[in-house]
């Protein structure tokens, strides 16, 4: 009976990391928090497509302009457009009614998207959209099939559609899958299309928790100090318990 | 059970050193608890400097803009109120302004960057009413001059640089809050780095 | 003077004798293991989770258009208030761990076993209302899975046969959880249920100083003083409170002062501890969404369910046997005979050996099964309900109430080892 329980167990441990994945393999978003360049591309790319649309309602200009090495002066120019002061936050005036009727649905807030799909979830789906004449924005999403939101980057990547490749199967001949291929007109090359996205994902894994740095930072000293008590303690206890041993 | 006898010396080094190691520890922790109380973004975002437009305030007009949830006086004097400074000077408590009731640039007789422009924290220094601005009654309270500030809840009186009159109830004069000229015409009030 | 205002105080309020009772010459067995630390540890999770509480109601916002801005606030505007804000959240899964930990202490030891029955009794108490205070917790932040996780859970009430209905709309106080249920499960969640806790810690340390501490050969260190046991150079090097001795009617073995040696013991406990805990705060919040889960960085939308609901992992065991059952209310019903099984167990276990050490080979497999089934249905609480999951659900609810079934027949003439007369 012990047997059949424990390999029962493992069993659970393995169908557990499996149960949570997603359909499609997710690329991993090369997230780096101290690259201060990449987060304000980032910041850049969301202040000029993202926004438009989707808010950061909890997250503030002037804390992006302190955490990311953006003088203020520099960050109120380039990146604040309708005259907000630089300690609100970062909101458009679309009102959640009119979200509704243009896209079917109120543009999510994107303050903690990051936390809620994981960085790997948006890199993939940013680099996942192709032309799709049945959708009305004339583009759908691998990631998040029948999405309600239009390719916005689609004048960086260009407009990407599926390709098919004829291969050997079993000694026939077919069409198979080989995944998103951009007809080249956009303003970027592929490689810098995916270092954008890279940016503009690193950006919003940050503004889901801003505090990150800081907490490894502190966390450190916190273990070290931790560390210096317990052996501190351990030699106490063994010092007292000379008398019981 | 060893018999060995008590090493005192080491037992108590080692109760000092947990304890006061511990007792960093202690502190470390509250630290994040203090700090909590301390004004957050918000209310930083909330008492963050204000700006004012100056150029439509006419001669004699006072304008109020709210900083830190207090009033704020901006008030352009005129000409012969600001030759009346000098008359009131034996009358007032603290004329050359030794308390430090505002920042060192406005320590002088007009208690202002600007002479013609007056900026103060509209809250009488006794016990917190918002004086009344009469520009042109005054007279009725101190003879002779003509605009002043006076308190309706204990009748403390000030002068046009907000200097408090000897036998009134108000201890000291107007608060003058930092503030600072972006250009001729805008004003800040609640910030004066980097500039006078 | 001093002495003077102490024996003042003395005479009024002997602190002094009560600290001596309870802690200074409380004669704690000084075989003490691993296993011991979690109940200091689990008190020190319980200051933690009060005091970092109170400072986050200082910020929170009780209010269901306010709540979730209000933890966002504390999260980015307060100073360090995501540091408070992850010491609670990772508490609450901090003390579960502790307290399942010191639960399957007294299940291995039987600590359960007569004379310790109340204090075991107040312990399942604590362990409930424990349960009860997370659950209202996780409502607060206001997110996705706070809305969602607390409609499964009070919809559970609504499985009860002809009064369900009205009570579900009575817990919540509305047609949906709204923020007439947010605001009642806050007062219960920050003043009434913590209240209880500290006063049921309380009664079940108090229990526990009466009866004394059980320890890892589950033999009293109370012995009767006819002569049977001597007390031996060791035992006379320590003085204990007269309480404990009975005025000489007792002598106590194998026991040490619980200050200085045990708050030395448990201060090293204590550290280590620390570092897990400060490790997963500062590095590992989420706790890999176990903790705190993605969904719930969205908030409450009751128009929206996300995929997959899954309750909060230290409620994972008994929501599996929940969903075991095809029948709602059976499965309610065997969810809280899950409980109360466990509470039953100084009765289930009709043994006069505490100590898994001297029990027979049987006992240590049904306890390993048991330990196996809690785990598994853990895991299988994650997972969703469908197929091969359902049945092997089946199967560890059928062997996690065996343990208790077994226990409950094999203990009456069990072939257990010879105890030992002292503690080894």
């Amino acid at each position: 009976m012990m047997k059949t329980l424990l390999s029962a167990v493992a069993l659970l441990a393995s169908s557990l990391a499996i149960a949570a994945g997603p359909t499609v393999q997710l690329d991993k978003a090369p997230i780096d928090l101290t690259d201060k360049a990449s987060l304000q591309n980032g910041a850049r790319l969301f202040q000029n497509y993202c926004l438009g649309c989707h808010q950061m309602q909890y997250q503030r200009y002037s804390r992006t302009f302190a955490d990311l090495d953006i003088p203020e002066e520099l960050g109120m120019e380039h990146l604040m457009f309708t005259g907000e002061k630089v300690g609100d936050h970062i909101t458009n005036n679309m009102s959640a009614k009119d979200g509704e009727k243009w896209f079917g649905a109120t543009p999510p807030d994107l303050t903690n998207v990051a936390r809620v799909r994981g960085p790997d979830w948006l890199y993939t789906y940013l680099r996942a959209f192709y032309a799709d004449d049945s959708r009305p924005f004339g583009v759908n999403n691998e990631v998040f099939p029948l999405v309600g939101m239009p390719h916005v980057l689609q004048e960086l990547q260009g407009l990407p559609s599926k390709t098919y490749e004829t291969r050997l199967v079993d000694g026939e001949p077919k069409q198979v899958y080989v995944g998103i291929k951009t007809d080249g007109s956009g303003e970027l090359s592929e490689e810098e299309y995916d270092r954008a996205v890279a940016d503009l994902v690193n950006y919003l894994e940050y503004v889901g928790e801003p505090t990150k740095l800081e907490a490894h930072a502190l966390g450190y000293k916190v273990m070290i100090f931790l560390l210096i008590f317990l052996v501190l303690a351990y030699l106490l206890k063994k010092e007292y318990w000379k008398d019981v041993h | 059970m060893s018999n060995a006898p008590v090493d005192h010396g080491r037992r108590r080094f080692l109760t000092i050193a947990t304890s006061v190691v511990g007792g960093v520890g202690a502190v470390g922790v509250a630290v994040p608890f203090i700090a909590s109380w301390n004004p957050s973004e918000r209310a930083k975002q909330a008492g963050a400097a204000v700006t004012a437009d100056i150029s439509k305030l006419e001669p004699g007009q006072l304008i109020r803009v709210e900083w830190r949830g207090k009033p704020v006086w901006i008030v352009k004097r005129t000409e012969e109120t600001l030759g009346q400074l000098e008359q009131t000077e034996s009358k007032l408590r603290d004329p050359s302004s030794d308390v430090p009731q505002q920042p060192a640039y406005a320590q002088n007789r007009h208690r202002s960057i600007r002479p013609e422009i007056f900026v103060a924290v509209g809250i009488c220094t006794h016990l917190g009413c918002s004086p009344s601005y009469l520009p042109n009654d005054f007279a009725a309270q101190v003879e002779g001059i003509r605009a002043g500030f006076f308190c309706p809840c204990h009748g403390s009186k000030f002068d046009m640089a907000g200097r408090v009159f000897q036998g009134v109830p108000a201890p000291t004069n107007l608060v003058v809050p930092p503030h600072m000229f972006i250009d001729d015409n805008t004003i800040v009030v609640g910030e004066d780095e980097g500039a006078v | 003077m001093f002495k003077n205002l102490m024996s003042w105080i003395e005479y009024r309020l002997p602190f002094m004798d009560k600290m001596n009772l309870h802690v200074m010459q409380y004669p704690a067995p000084k075989n003490f293991n691993f296993w011991y630390f979690f109940g200091s540890l689990a008190m020190l999770v319980l200051v933690n989770q009060i005091v970092t509480g109170i400072w986050l109601t200082m910020n929170y916002e009780p209010s269901a258009e306010g709540a979730f801005a209000s933890v966002e606030y504390i999260m980015r505007d307060v100073d360090y208030g995501w540091l408070l804000r992850y010491m609670h959240s990772t508490g609450a899964s901090a003390f579960f761990v502790v307290v399942y930990l010191h639960m399957l202490r007294g299940m291995m030891y039987g600590s359960y076993q007569k004379p310790r029955e109340l204090l075991w009794i107040f312990g399942m108490l604590i362990f409930l209302v424990l349960m009860a205070e997370a659950f209202m917790g996780y409502l607060l932040p206001w997110g996705q899975m706070s809305f969602w996780g607390a409609q499964v859970i009070i919809g559970i009430f609504g499985t009860i046969p002809f009064i369900g209905e009205d009570l579900t709309l009575w817990i919540r106080g509305d047609y949906v959880i709204s923020g007439a249920t947010l605001n009642r499960f806050f007062a219960l969640h920050v003043i009434a249920l913590p209240l209880v806790l500290v006063i049921l810690v309380f009664l079940h340390i108090m229990a526990l100083h009466e009866v004394g501490s059980n320890n890892p050969d589950g033999i009293d260190i109370k012995k009767d003083n006819d002569g049977s046991v001597e007390q031996t150079e060791a035992d006379k090097k320590f003085t204990f409170h007269q309480y404990f001795t009975r005025g000489g009617k007792k002598i106590i073995v194998d026991a040490i002062p619980f200050h200085p040696y045990y708050t030395v013991k448990d201060l090293v406990g204590v550290a280590g501890f620390l570092l897990i805990f400060a490790w997963v705060i500062f590095f590992l919040p989420e706790g890999g969404g176990y903790f705190l889960e993605p969904p719930n960085f969205e908030p409450a939308n009751p128009l929206k369910t996300p995929d997959h609901i899954a309750p909060v992992w230290y409620f994972t065991p008994f929501y599996a046997i929940l969903r075991a059952i095809p029948h709602p209310f059976m499965g309610a019903v065997a969810m809280f005979a899950a409980i109360v099984a466990l509470a039953l167990l100084p009765w289930l276990d009709r043994g006069k050996v505490r100590s898994v050490r001297y029990r027979s080979g049987l006992h240590k497999v049904n306890l390993i099964n048991f330990c196996i089934s809690f785990v598994a249905l853990g895991v299988l609480g994650v997972l969703p309900a469908e197929g091969v999951y359902t049945l092997m659900a089946q199967i560890f609810s059928f062997t996690y109430f065996g343990f208790f079934v077994l226990l409950f027949f094999y203990s009456k003439n069990e072939n257990t080892k010879p105890l030992p007369v002292r503690v080894t």
